[in-house]
């Protein structure tokens, strides 16, 4: 069981400032994150564009913003559960809670701080007929442990680096890998194109494009697919599996199921200080709504800032807080860092 | 005035004959979400950056709209539901010359 004062659910730009305001008032926080890396979508959709309105830089890169955050935060230790997903939470008889994931980690907290974004990102899925029947009967979203395609034949659908990078990948392991895509051209790096077009042309994997699967087929499990090729031609063929890779989509998920107040597809919140309806359960950033919301890193930042004066009362009945500025206290880190502003020199100008 | 005339299918296919400014720099998608025609966190879910589809809709009128970029081809290329008329709303901004523009927004995705 991992404990910790404050439980965030999301490693965005929100839930990582939120250790950096907690840490000011001596709070631990750990951190649940769906993805395999912290930053969010900063750090999974868009790492290499440019935000313009972090207030203080003019410009900086989603990617760059992330690891400014990491690193203001990781005199704090933050502890991080990554690549799962927070599913269920309990209410303990002291008020505390016990968030369980996908995977079964469990985490004790007192205070558990919302900052999901859009949600947890799950595989968009194709639409197909019977899709669901082969879901782990031979469909995969998602490549835990490649092993598990060891002298298999598989079909991997999509145009971006997942399915390139994959393709590439399994090329190695797999007795067969067929790549479909909808369009000749494909949307990765360039490199990955050129080593798929490479084991393409030595005839180890075999790309099929502009083609979709249309089609599954099999009695127990995943045994054919039908491809329809240029719009035009239908094609059978013989697969262990199918990956279909279309990206991620984000979803509300389990935490639509918490009992809390959700408004457009979005957690209701006090301004006070972002309370849902569950005491000791807050709700920050983009995953938030209230009267005159906006949906910007930085209106996060400042619903963290607030939200941690109230979990420290929580988590410290009775003791009265001061706000403190870091320019006049320093930072001190629970590594046993200190940051502080150097004092300035007096002299005597006749000494 | 700087508005336009635009005429938006919902998913449920009503129809919303709304005014759009051309002096905001702004996009269709963003023009759906300012009438709120669908449920926020259905639509724009990437904010505007051709890198989700769920702002997909079809042109249905026969105004000329800029063509597309390589990054809202591709991401068509990846996205379900897809016709020929299909278009990133997100990626098309109002100007003048879409007055009486008709589109329909996608099935979610």
């Amino acid at each position: 069981m991992i404990k910790t004062d404050i439980l965030i659910i999301g490693a965005g730009p929100t839930g990582l400032f939120t250790v950096f305001e907690a840490g000011l008032l001596k709070m631990k926080c750990h951190l649940i994150d769906a993805l395999a890396q912290p930053g969010g979508q900063c750090a999974e959709i868009y790492p290499k564009k440019p935000i313009y309105d972090i207030p203080g830089f003019p410009e900086i890169l989603a990617g760059e913003l992330v690891d400014n955050l990491m690193n203001q935060c990781k005199q704090f230790e933050p502890g991080f559960t990554l690549g799962e997903r927070a599913d269920k939470f309990k209410k303990l008889d002291d008020g505390t809670f016990i968030v369980s994931t996908n995977k079964g980690t469990k985490h004790h907290a007192k205070i558990i701080a919302i900052a999901g974004g859009l949600g947890s990102f799950e595989p968009r899925k194709p639409i197909l007929e019977n899709l669901q029947r082969y879901e782990d009967n031979g469909v995969n979203y998602i490549i835990k442990d490649p092993q598990k395609f060891k002298n298999k034949s598989v079909v991997i659908a999509g145009g971006g680096d997942s399915a390139l990078d994959w393709t590439i990948y399994l090329a190695d392991i797999c007795k067969s890998v067929t790549l479909v895509h909808r369009r000749n051209e494909f949307r990765g790096a360039l490199d990955s194109v050129d080593k798929v077009i490479e084991l393409k042309n030595k005839n180890k994997v075999n790309v099929i494009t502009p083609a979709e699967i249309i089609k599954l087929h099999g009695k127990e499990k995943l045994e054919k697919l039908t491809i329809k090729i240029n719009n035009d031609l239908e094609k059978e063929i013989s697969t262990d599996f199918f990956i279909p890779l279309f990206g991620l989509s984000p979803k509300l998920g389990p935490l639509s199921e918490w009992g809390l107040e959700i408004e457009k597809n979005a957690i209701k919140v006090d301004t006070f200080d972002y309370q849902t309806n569950i005491p000791g359960i807050f709700a920050i950033g983009d995953i938030n709504t209230y009267k005159g919301k906006l949906k910007l890193i930085l209106c996060g930042f400042h619903e963290a800032t607030l939200m941690c004066q109230s979990a420290y009362k929580i988590l410290n009945p009775g003791k009265n807080l001061i706000l403190k500025y870091t320019t006049v206290s320093g930072v001190q880190g629970f590594d046993g860092t200190k940051k502080e502003a150097e004092k300035a020199v007096v002299k005597s100008i006749n000494s | 005035m700087d508005d336009i005339s635009i005429s938006i299918k919902d998913r449920k296919g009503k129809i919303h004959s709304v005014s759009a400014p051309t002096d905001m720099a702004m996009n269709l998608m963003e023009l759906v979400r300012s009438y709120e025609i669908e449920e926020e966190g259905t639509i724009g879910t990437c904010g505007g950056m051709a890198m989700c589809a769920s702002c997909q809709c079809y042109i249905l009128s026969s105004h000329k709209i800029k063509e597309m970029e390589d990054d809202e081809e591709a991401m068509l290329s990846e996205a379900f539901f897809v016709k020929d008329n299909s278009r990133l709303s997100c990626q098309i901004s109002i100007t003048k010359d879409l007055d009486g523009l008709e589109f329909e927004i996608a099935p979610p995705s």
